[in-house]
């Protein structure tokens, strides 16, 4: 089967005073028709650049400087500005992290939702505000008739975050792209969250990528998983591998740095130690070797790819050479 | 709604007893008699005194006050001490000319600065923005007067394009008299333009960072639909405050360029008054333009809330 | 995030050493410009008795109307034959006090009522903040008119009803940055200990305050000689035959068909320098609100 959406050695580039920041380095994924594919890592890793990238909608002083990001055959990176827009809001939707900064304050909720449609199909404002009522159906918002004719200030956090991801759905787009769409919101409305983008994956077929820096989430929502540091992609593989055996350190600090369940009793929480690198000075080597528990003399000196190890890819010198991540302090 | 009009207008009272009192004691600053002015050759002192009698100067102070809130606010603004023509009556017979003056001029300055403001805004950084903000800040250093006296020379003096000066009512002649409004609106314009686009550009680059543009580009909204659609509105609620000080300082704007123009409106009304030492006609427009400036402050609120769903009157 | 440099400036006192001033000029090359600007006026006010090559007042009707280059006189001769090169220089000795005194009326009584304001609390808050709102109630040229209409015409009144124009703007800038000081940790704790608040605020208020003061005390210059000039192209500042650039204009007006220039050079001197003023004070705003740093 043809992948719906392959990035091919993409690199993002943000020019700012002090330097050139590689926010996207070098990364390979592909995301199939149907599947839901999650981006893990810390602020700054580069997960939401990655995302834009595939919008082009990269902040000013962000440029895509290499790599192809194929779409149903077509590659992003080279399409016109033009060719661009009849692609967002039509073939990708995106959702962001801050429903209450998200919608535009001056605009009702039903005009805003059903624009897309608009644009695209060129429907009449009524014609929309009409879909638009559906769609709240859709996702789940309550007494919808009335809920158009309101004001964004008017909806709840969660209630916002459903009237975006009715906006994203109303084209009925073959990707959806969600960056972070529960972390503005609380415990309770997030699981809501999830679990609606969990049900129209289901009923509608729509790919989604899943941007969060919470594995929790990647457990119960992905299919597979990369995980991101310092904008390169260090672990990816299907979600049941890699949270069974991480191949990455990285990936293995993080999944002992959440509470879980099922973990032993003698098994205590770890934070990663030390802080996100700084991307102007990125260490030599491996990129995560100052905070890296297992990091081995080669691993200050060369950097490693993203090679095959066990069933998953990872890119460690100490996985690829056959070692364990067991038993660390 | 209504509650916050009378919330707003309650605490509007303090302010406008001081100013009043302020318009008042104008007169009693003044180094003039009034009654010396009126009687010019012939002061004698009983004649004095029975002015004095009438004016109702022989009162204590706050007496006058009271007396002359008392006529104000009934609409008794007085006479003029020169014309003797009643004060209101002066004042609204010129009101139409300045009306013309400032409504040609704000719509001429909206019409230069929300444009280019928006460009120059979009284009941050360009050379196009740069000569903008220039401008603008030439905008706001060159008199009014300046610029008027400029235009005469090179549009009406030199180039015959404009008449100079002039006043022709808009029910009289609309296209004649838009001719002649033409260059005193220009002259006035000029730096409520330059503030203006200077708001709007400031503005419109805050709103074009915020989240709700980036949603509106991952739409597929041309960049031209989120500017003018999704971004403008938003980036033109604080230049409603400005544009609204603008009207209300309608009058202030006027007296110089009136005087340029030899326009017959208000505000030259009040330069000829301060000659003639008129002072109840100074009094009637200095009370004029505070009260519409404070006017215009409440009605900026208000529209402010029809623009900005957010805020509620409550 | 960008947030975050801004609320701590504001809730730092703020120390500005030369150095601070030194690095401000080499590093904003707009705020340099328009200093180098504002200096030269003040050295061209300073100097005008010597650098003027003839004197402002001296009449000379055979030489009347002699255009911009003639010979000895750079810039012609008015109505009167005097030297308009003369005269310009002249005015700048005019406008530039006037600007000055008007500031300093503004920011010492604006300035002391804020503070009092600002420091009393209170029934003498409230007072004096209604004054200052009935004061702002007021279009500011039309104040500022009245005044002087009540005054009667001429330079003096003209800068104390400029002055007064002022007084609220900078009793509110005064008073808020006492409020913000006032809940500020070190002041709330001197407090508590018992001992008066007043020598800490006097102590950190100075520093506190140059930064928004130095900018607006530039911007109401650029006001005041606006304001004076257009007092003057009245009727109501400046008298005849002071050689002053808004009086000069008003009767260059009169030629302007014939001999524009009379009006032109001073309206050009009078641009120049607001502009000057105007420049620094927006210039300094820029270089020194963290809030506008990129």
């Amino acid at each position: 089967m043809a992948h719906l959406l392959e990035l091919e050695d993409v690199q993002t580039h943000i020019a700012l005073k002090d330097g050139v920041i590689r926010a996207v380095d070098h990364v390979s994924l592909t995301i199939d028709p149907g599947e839901t594919v999650g981006i893990v890592g810390e602020s700054g890793s580069g997960k939401s650049m990655t995302a834009l990238s595939i919008m082009r909608l990269l902040p000013r002083a962000g440029r895509i400087a290499g790599g192809a990001i194929k779409f149903k055959g077509r590659d992003l990176a080279e399409l016109s500005e033009d060719e661009m827009e009849s692609v967002r809001g039509t073939e990708i939707a995106m959702i962001f992290q801050d429903p209450m900064t998200s919608l535009n304050p001056v605009y009702r909720s039903g005009w805003q939702v059903g624009e897309p449609l608009r644009i695209h199909r060129h429907m009449d404002r009524g014609a929309s505000i009409e879909a638009a009522i559906d769609l709240f159906k859709k996702v789940g918002i309550p007494d919808a008739r009335r809920r158009v004719t309101q004001f964004p200030h008017q909806f709840s956090g969660g209630m916002r975050q459903r009237a975006m991801i009715a906006m994203g759905l109303s084209t009925g787009p073959s990707l959806l792209i969600a960056d972070e769409p529960t972390t503005a919101l609380d415990v309770t409305i997030q699981a809501q969250i999830l679990e609606l983008l969990r049900n129209l994956n289901r009923d509608y077929g729509t790919a989604t990528i899943l941007i969060t820096h919470n594995l929790g989430v990647v457990a119960g929502m992905c299919d597979r998983v990369a995980v991101m540091y310092a904008g390169r992609v260090v672990e990816q593989g299907t979600t049941d591998d890699v949270f069974e055996h991480p191949e990455h350190p990285y990936t293995w600090s993080l999944l002992r740095s959440i509470p879980r369940l099922d973990a032993e009793a003698h098994e205590p929480l770890k934070p990663i130690a030390g802080s996100p690198p700084d991307m102007l000075h990125l260490p030599e080597g491996c990129t995560f070797r100052p905070r890296c528990p297992f990091a081995i003399d080669r691993c200050g000196v060369e950097e490693p790819e993203l090679e095959p190890v066990r069933s998953q890819l990872s890119r460690c010198w100490v996985t690829q050479a056959g070692r364990s991540l067991d038993g660390a302090s | 709604m209504t509650a916050y009009i009378l919330r707003r207008l309650l605490l509007m009272v303090p302010v406008a007893f001081l100013v009043t009192v302020g318009v008042f004691m104008l007169i009693h600053l003044s180094p003039g008699d009034p009654a010396l002015i009126m009687l010019g050759e012939d002061r004698t002192p009983d004649a004095i005194a029975t002015i004095h009698k009438q004016l109702g100067l022989d009162q204590p102070l706050y007496v006058q006050y009271l007396i002359w809130l008392g006529h104000i606010v009934h609409g008794d603004w007085g006479r003029s001490i020169t014309t003797h023509e009643p004060v209101a009556q002066a004042i609204t017979e010129r009101l139409p000319a300045t009306l013309e003056l400032g409504s040609v001029a704000l719509i001429w300055s909206l019409l230069v600065a929300i444009p280019l403001g928006t460009i120059a805004a979009v284009r941050r950084g360009s050379l196009t923005d740069q000569i903008a903000t220039g401008i603008t800040v030439a905008g706001v250093s060159i008199p009014n007067f300046f610029i008027g006296i400029v235009l005469i020379f090179v549009l009406s003096v030199t180039l015959r394009l404009f008449p100079f000066g002039g006043y022709v009512p808009l029910t009289t002649d609309p296209l004649e008299s838009l001719r002649h409004v033409a260059l005193p609106a220009i002259a006035l314009g000029t730096a409520g333009a330059a503030i203006n686009m200077r708001f709007t550009r400031s503005s419109m680059i805050e709103v074009l960072n915020l989240d709700y543009i980036r949603t509106a580009r991952a739409k597929g909204a041309s960049w031209r639909r989120v500017v003018f659609v999704h971004a403008l509105k938003n980036a033109l609620i604080p230049v409603v405050t400005i544009v609204g000080l603008q009207i209300g300082g309608i009058i202030e704007g006027a007296v110089v360029t009136e005087t340029v123009f030899t326009w017959p409106g208000v505000g030259r009304l009040a330069v000829e008054s301060i000659f003639n030492r008129d002072y109840t006609v100074i009094q009637g427009i200095v009370l004029i333009a505070a009260f519409s400036y404070m006017v215009a402050n409440l009605l900026v609120d208000l529209v402010y809330g029809w623009l900005d769903p957010r805020i509620s009157y409550s | 995030m960008s947030n975050a440099p801004a609320i701590v400036a504001a809730q730092t006192p703020i120390r500005r050493t030369p150095v601070a001033v030194v690095e401000l000029l080499r590093t904003h090359r707009r705020v340099t410009a328009a200093a180098l600007l504002v200096a030269l006026l003040f050295a061209i006010a300073l100097l005008s008795p010597v650098i003027s090559p003839h004197d402002p007042l001296a009449t000379n009707p055979d030489n009347s109307y002699q255009p911009p280059l003639s010979p000895g006189h750079v810039l012609g001769t008015d109505e009167l034959g005097r030297d308009l090169f003369s005269r310009v220089l002249w005015g700048a000795r005019v406008s530039l006090p006037v600007a000055f005194v008007a500031v300093a009326v503004g920011l010492v009584v604006g300035g002391l009522i804020g503070l009092v304001s600002g420091y009393a609390g209170g029934v003498v808050d409230l007072l004096l903040m209604r004054l200052m709102d009935a004061l702002l109630a007021f279009p500011a040229l039309i104040l500022a008119i009245a005044i002087v209409a009540g005054l009667g015409p001429g330079i003096r009144n003209a800068m104390i009803a400029i002055g007064i124009v002022a007084v609220p703007v900078y009793a509110r800038l005064v008073r808020a940055v006492v409020l913000q000081l006032k809940q500020m940790e070190f002041v709330v704790a001197t407090r508590s200990l018992g001992a008066s608040p007043m020598r800490l605020l006097l102590a950190h208020i100075v520093p506190n305050l140059l930064n928004p003061v130095i900018v607006q005390v530039s911007l109401s210059a650029g006001f005041a000689i606006l304001a004076e000039a257009t007092l003057s192209f009245l009727g109501l500042g400046a008298q005849v035959p002071t050689p002053d650039w808004g009086q000069m204009i008003s009767v260059g007006a009169a030629f302007l068909t014939n001999d524009p220039w009379l009006a032109i050079v001073p309206g050009a001197a009078i641009s120049v320098t607001v502009y000057a003023f105007n420049l620094l004070g927006d210039s300094l705003r820029d270089a020194l609100d963290p809030r506008l740093r990129s």
